[in-house]
């Protein structure tokens, strides 16, 4: 297994998912991907969201995320993961975080993107404002996420 | 000893810095944040012990009295909210 299997990025512009996707395919031992895509949407904390502004600690942020990838090899067999999540200013509907894992078998490839999801929003050190027509204010952490990652014991 | 300090998101904007270099003579986290609360009601306040915030020494969020060293990378932070 190559470590270049599992790699994060934090970036500003667009992601392409299917270049993404087509690159972890390519690996013999591959019979099934995941793919997440997060996006902007119209209500978060409050109602009315126009745009997200996501910032992050740099250095931290991407240790945190190949720790995540790391723990979700330990307990499932992936050939390759990846993500790659975007900060700065984000418009409705645009996409945020993109998390993809390969496995010789779907639901290996399914927990494992889901585990690192609930981690991601658990550990790394993202944060988020909402834009709406009435002002800006910071996303609350919410108490659901906390019980996402606990379910994973 | 000295110490960078980084501070993000709200807690940035309610302590009205991101960064500062500071020297230091405590010994632990638990140290330090007792110096900055001593700089007045808006440090009291945003790093009051009830207030959920995390603190990550060299990129490793810790918890209770954790040890510092001279030119440690020390981030104090709201809960994060990505994804």
């Amino acid at each position: 297994m190559e470590s270049c299997a599992f790699s994060v990025q934090v970036q500003t512009g667009r992601f392409d998912a299917g270049s993404e996707m087509a690159a972890l395919a390519s690996r013999p031992d591959v019979g099934a991907q995941v793919c997440f895509i997060g996006q902007v949407r119209d209500f978060g904390d409050q109602s009315g969201v126009m745009a997200l502004e996501l910032e992050h600690y740099p250095g931290m942020t991407e240790k945190s995320l190949l720790a995540i990838l790391d723990t979700a090899r330990q307990r499932w067999p992936l050939s390759a993961a990846r993500v790659v999540h975007r900060v700065g200013y984000l418009p409705l509907g645009e996409p945020i975080v993109l998390v993809l894992t390969a496995s010789a078998h779907r639901r290996d490839a399914f927990a494992a993107c889901e585990f690192i999801m609930d981690y991601l929003k658990h550990d790394a050190p993202f944060w988020k404002k909402e834009h709406t027509q009435a002002g800006s204010h910071w996303v609350e952490a919410k108490s659901s996420d906390q019980q996402a990652v606990q379910r994973w014991g | 000893m000295q110490l960078t300090l980084l501070y993000f998101a709200r807690l940035r904007d309610q302590l009205g810095q991101d960064q500062e270099t500071l020297t230091f003579t405590g010994h632990s986290v638990a140290d330090l944040l007792e110096l900055l609360r001593q700089r007045g009601t808006v440090w009291a306040d945003a790093l009051a012990v009830e207030q959920p915030f995390r603190v990550a020494v060299n990129h490793s969020v810790v918890h209770g009295p954790h040890p510092l060293a001279d030119g440690d990378e020390v981030a104090i932070f709201p809960p994060v909210t990505g994804g």
